[in-house]
């Protein structure tokens, strides 16, 4: 019988791993992520896998580079001074075309910073953040439901596009317990991986690398990932409208963020100001299409754009808005979250300026 | 007419595109004679790092992938974990695997993986042209020791193989030189032992091979080779460090 149980994010994540298939988990300790990999410990031998320890984060990226060069299924996951030493193996799983699952519950920076929720890694995760041109895909969950279903979707999407899946989550997230509940069964996309390393018996051997020293291959290769990213674009974009019909002010944010102003719709419909939400779920593949649709309509006076940064997302919804509509923006750092009072007198405020 | 000598099935036809008296090409050919003889080509994984040999997986006939700098040896823990059967060896230079990669070597050691490290010690940085290494000699001149290494600003060589027969997960360390024919069928036996160590799950195996670079020497092959018998043997002699009464 499926019932409801309250887990705590991070060990979500790790369930919904070991649920998805992934058998190699490759680790090292840093808040506020820790408990996934104190999951994966407890877990992941029983269900006939492998937990490692690395000495590093730059190394957990290369175990995980080789358990999928070997066809497995594999995750890392770290906070955001790790994910800063992992982009390098991003960058060569991207070269190679490997399947990956990253885990990002970020903390706010720079440097050291703290260990308190942040979007500060925005950038970083969607623009790149490890050398050449490469894109990752970036989901932003909201909910523990959301992290259960995302990341066991996460490993169906790394098999399917041969490239890295980043789940972008935040201390908030990775901390906090609700109930969640399990299927039964997990949607597993089983693929062959016929380009997987075994050993060669019965078959030519494969290689696996990223290096093209001839300019046109590497060109040509370059072309192969840009159209392989142009068909994500098309297929894979995801994000939830909410109230956004009759709007007048549409809010913009992700993740934890997203849940706070969730609540402030409603209060500023109270006091008669018309307020929806555009929450994108993929941060890359950025929902800009329904962005631009919204910033046409007659109704739509303003979008407002909150993070947990300094202002990171906002280049992609000015992108999408591309001067049709002002773009305001509120954001909070060093760990801190706006309060649903703050959005809502700025609500109040971006009302009485665009209707003077 | 009987064949009295044939290129291992181990070696790909491509041709190696490394210098003149490089001794890299010796290294290759032994390693993979040794996976025909000991016929475990087709289930073996190797793993090339950074450095002139970056695509000798275009060398090797046997399944292949390509590391990031000094990574070969987490790459190589990620594919054993997935293939605990299978034989998985890592190919590195001095820089790669005594600088940047010094922390990956060391866990993977100390874990006691039970992966085969090919340990290629030409005492330079051979693909970026001649820079000094952890691995240069006191008063080698390089391309970054223009006057010589100094211990004073540049401090001392690492005897890298030495420093990891300290460690209890390492079960064979073997430092052999590819000088002369004797040598390089000492060399050769060295290879082979750490398949079989690895073969038997005993846990880590390491061969260190001096090696030369006589385009960043500057010397001609012959003279390379005295060179390093003259000047490396006497920092990295030759010889078992681990795993000496291992019957395998
Ligand atoms: C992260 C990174 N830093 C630097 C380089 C440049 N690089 C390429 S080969 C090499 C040196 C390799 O030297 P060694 O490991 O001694 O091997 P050899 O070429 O002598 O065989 C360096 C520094 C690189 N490719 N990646
Ligand atoms: S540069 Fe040195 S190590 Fe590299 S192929 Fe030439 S001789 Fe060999």
């Amino acid at each position: 019988m499926t019932k409801r149980i309250l887990m705590k994010g991070n060990e979500v994540i790790a369930e919904a791993a070991i649920r998805a298939g992934c058998r190699y988990y490759f680790g090292y300790p840093i808040t506020p992520q820790t408990e996934i990999m104190h999951y994966m410990a407890l877990t992941m031998n029983k269900a006939g896998g492998t937990f490692v320890q690395a000495e590093s984060e730059v190394a957990a990226i290369n175990m995980v580079y080789g358990a999928s060069a070997a066809g497995g299924r594999t995750m890392t996951s770290s906070s955001s001074p790790g994910i800063s030493l992992k982009q390098e193996g991003f960058s060569y799983i991207a070269g190679a075309e490997l399947p990956a699952v990253v885990v990002n519950i970020v903390r706010a920076g720079p440097g050291l910073g703290g260990i308190l929720p942040a979007q500060g890694d925005y950038f970083q995760a969607t623009k790149g953040g490890g050398h050449g041109d490469y894109r990752n895909i970036v989901i932003a969950p909201a909910s523990i439901q959301e992290l259960y279903e995302m990341t066991v979707e996460a490993f169906n999407l790394a098999d399917e596009y041969r490239m890295l899946v980043m789940i972008l989550g935040d201390g908030t997230l990775g901390q906090m317990m609700e109930p969640v509940l399990f299927r039964d069964e997990e949607p597993i996309v089983e693929s062959t991986k016929e380009w997987a390393l075994t050993g060669h018996k019965g078959r030519d051997h494969n290689t696996i690398q990223s290096i093209y020293i001839n300019p046109d291959e590497l060109e040509a290769k370059n072309n192969e990932l840009q159209a392989k990213y142009r068909a994500i674009e098309v297929k894979e974009t995801r994000f939830e409208a909410l109230d956004t019909e009759d709007a007048e002010i549409v809010i913009v944010a992700f993740g934890t963020c997203s849940r706070i102003c969730r609540n402030v719709i409603r209060q500023a419909r109270d006091q008669g100001v018309k307020v929806g939400m555009i929450r994108p779920i993929t941060l890359w593949p950025y929902p800009t299409e329904v962005l631009s649709e919204l910033a046409k309509s007659d109704t739509l006076k303003a979008f407002l754009d909150v993070e947990l940064n300094a202002g990171q997302m906002i280049e992609d919804v000015k992108l999408a808005v591309n001067g049709a509509k002002p773009v305001y923006f509120h954001g909070r750092t060093g760990g801190n979250l706006p309060s649903q009072k703050e959005i809502l007198d700025l609500i109040m405020n971006i009302h009485k300026e665009v209707n003077q | 007419m009987a064949i009295v000598f044939e290129k291992t099935k181990g070696l790909t036809d491509k041709p190696f595109h490394y210098c003149p008296g490089c001794t890299h090409g010796i290294i290759h050919r032994i390693i993979a004679e040794v996976l025909c003889e000991q016929d475990i080509l087709e289930n073996t994984i190797g793993v090339s790092s950074v450095g002139c040999t970056y695509n000798n997986y275009e060398y090797f006939a046997c399944d292949m992938v390509q590391a990031a700098h000094g990574r070969a040896p987490a790459v190589a823990t990620g594919v054993k974990r997935v293939h605990p059967g299978n034989t998985v060896f890592t190919y590195q230079g001095d820089g790669d695997l005594a600088s940047i990669g010094m922390a990956e070597i060391v866990h993977a050691a100390a874990r006691g993986e039970n992966i085969t490290v090919f340990f290629v010690n030409n005492a330079v940085y051979g693909m970026t042209s001649g820079q000094m290494a952890p691995t240069s000699l006191l008063g080698q001149v390089t391309t970054t020791s223009p006057f010589g290494r100094d211990s004073a600003v540049q401090g001392y060589p690492i005897n890298v193989s030495e420093m990891l027969a300290t460690l209890t997960g390492a079960k064979y360390i073997e430092r052999v030189m590819i000088s002369d024919f004797k040598n390089i069928q000492a060399a050769k036996r060295a290879v082979a032992k750490a398949f079989r160590v690895q073969k038997q799950g005993l846990g880590f195996s390491m061969v260190e091979f001096l090696s030369t670079c006589p385009t960043n020497w500057g010397k001609s092959p012959v003279e390379s080779i005295d060179w390093l018998k003259q000047n490396m043997v006497p920092q990295y002699p030759i010889g078992v460090f681990k795993g000496k009464d291992l019957e395998v």
